[in-house]
């Protein structure tokens, strides 16, 4: 098996029908115990009849098994007095959430909620309900004049804030949506 | 990973004023945030004082620590905040140590594994070496997973990362390793 360990099947060829595409990650989630029974399984037969793949596992395994059996360094012997006399002069501080004001937070959404939803009621307002534009839609967009709000650089930059910020809001919701999704898998 | 009070239980002794049990969790915990360091700062003397750095921080942000997670994630985050905070400050070279030029310095930095030629030779000897050669996030995932037991979920919380981004690390990390393997180990193996 030694002399097996820098080989690579990957020039050899032929892999019995098989794509190189994901060779090695395949072998690391079956080293690593990841992956599907289904996955597992197939990977089982393959290294039954594949020599290419029953190879190249044997070379990861070993990889994988030196990288186990590494040590950990060690700081010197002096470490732990050394951290305990520098904390004797810290105090530990107070969680964060204690000296967050939650009002104030509660205080800066709802500035920004009601900066946009006045916006959307100034749009509307400036939309002629009455008249048949001929459109199947009562809004006809072009006549809102955006101009009078949309008029110098501060208003443009201080709404892109705005925007950037709502989509990071958003971003973050959906990824803890994610995360809870993939929690209960 | 220890014997005597659980993480959680030390942590409320230090909450409740008994500032003495922290140092059971440096004792616990410093040679895994010191190796982890290590793969930053490429030289014990910053290791040494980084880590220092890790487990004041961590100290003094210890009200902050919900238990939602295992106290060695928590922590590991902030050695991965700090460390990366140290190398902008050093403005370190973190490009991967691929030629040979830059193999000689990595092997001629004190990073604690020059000791005897029989040390040399052995096999945690010739891995951590090997580690030490990888750039810093390489050699920081391989760390995490292999010696701080940390699982891949784990490792996506303290990068900041998705599962799937942490696994994907993972497996070009170990590819690398295994490159650097090939490419100046490959006696040594051969011998193990």
């Amino acid at each position: 098996m030694k002399q097996n360990f820098f080989y690579s099947p990957l020039n050899e060829g032929s892999f019995g029908g098989n794509s190189f595409d994901g060779f090695d990650e395949r072998l690391w989630e079956y080293i690593d115990g990841s992956g599907t029974p289904e996955e597992r399984s197939s990977i089982e037969k393959l290294l039954e009849t594949n020599r290419v793949w029953k190879e190249k596992y044997h070379e990861l395994l070993e990889v994988h098994q030196l990288m186990q059996t590494s040590a950990l360094d060690e700081p010197s012997l002096r470490f732990t007095k050394n951290v305990m006399e520098e904390i004797a002069k810290y105090q530990i501080a107070p969680a964060t959430n204690t000296y967050i004001n939650k009002r104030v937070i509660w205080g800066i959404g709802t500035f920004f909620i009601v900066l946009i939803v006045g916006f959307l009621i100034y749009s509307f307002s400036q939309v002629d309900w009455t008249s048949n534009s001929g459109s199947t839609l009562p809004i006809n967009i072009p006549k809102v004049d955006f101009s009078k709000i949309f008029n110098n650089t501060y208003v443009n930059v201080f709404m892109m804030i705005n925007v950037v910020l709502g989509l990071m809001l958003l971003d973050r919701f959906l990824a803890s949506r994610n995360k809870n999704i993939h929690k209960e898998a | 990973m220890s014997t005597g009070p659980s993480d959680s239980e030390i942590i409320s002794l230090v909450l409740k004023g008994d500032y003495n049990a922290y140092s059971q969790l440096v004792e616990r915990y410093k040679s895994y945030v010191f190796t982890l360091t290590l793969r930053f700062t490429k030289n014990r003397e910053d290791a040494e004082e980084v880590s220092q750095d890790i487990f004041i921080k961590a100290y003094r942000a210890l009200a902050d620590f919900k238990g939602t997670a295992k106290f060695s994630t928590w922590l590991y985050t902030i050695v991965n905040t700090t460390c990366i905070t140290f190398l902008r400050k050093k403005k370190l070279d973190v490009r991967s140590l691929d030629d040979e030029k830059t193999f000689e310095v990595a092997d001629s930095q004190d990073s604690g594994f020059r000791a005897n030629q029989v040390e040399q030779k052995s096999r945690q000897n010739m891995v951590n070496r090997a580690i030490a050669m990888l750039n810093p996030d390489d050699g920081e995932i391989i760390t995490l997973f292999y010696k701080n037991e940390q699982s891949l979920e784990e490792i996506g919380s303290i990068l900041g990362i998705e599962v799937n981004a942490a696994k994907v690390r993972l497996h070009r990390a170990r590819a690398r390793l295994k490159e650097k393997m090939e490419k100046y180990f490959a006696e040594e193996v051969r011998d193990l």
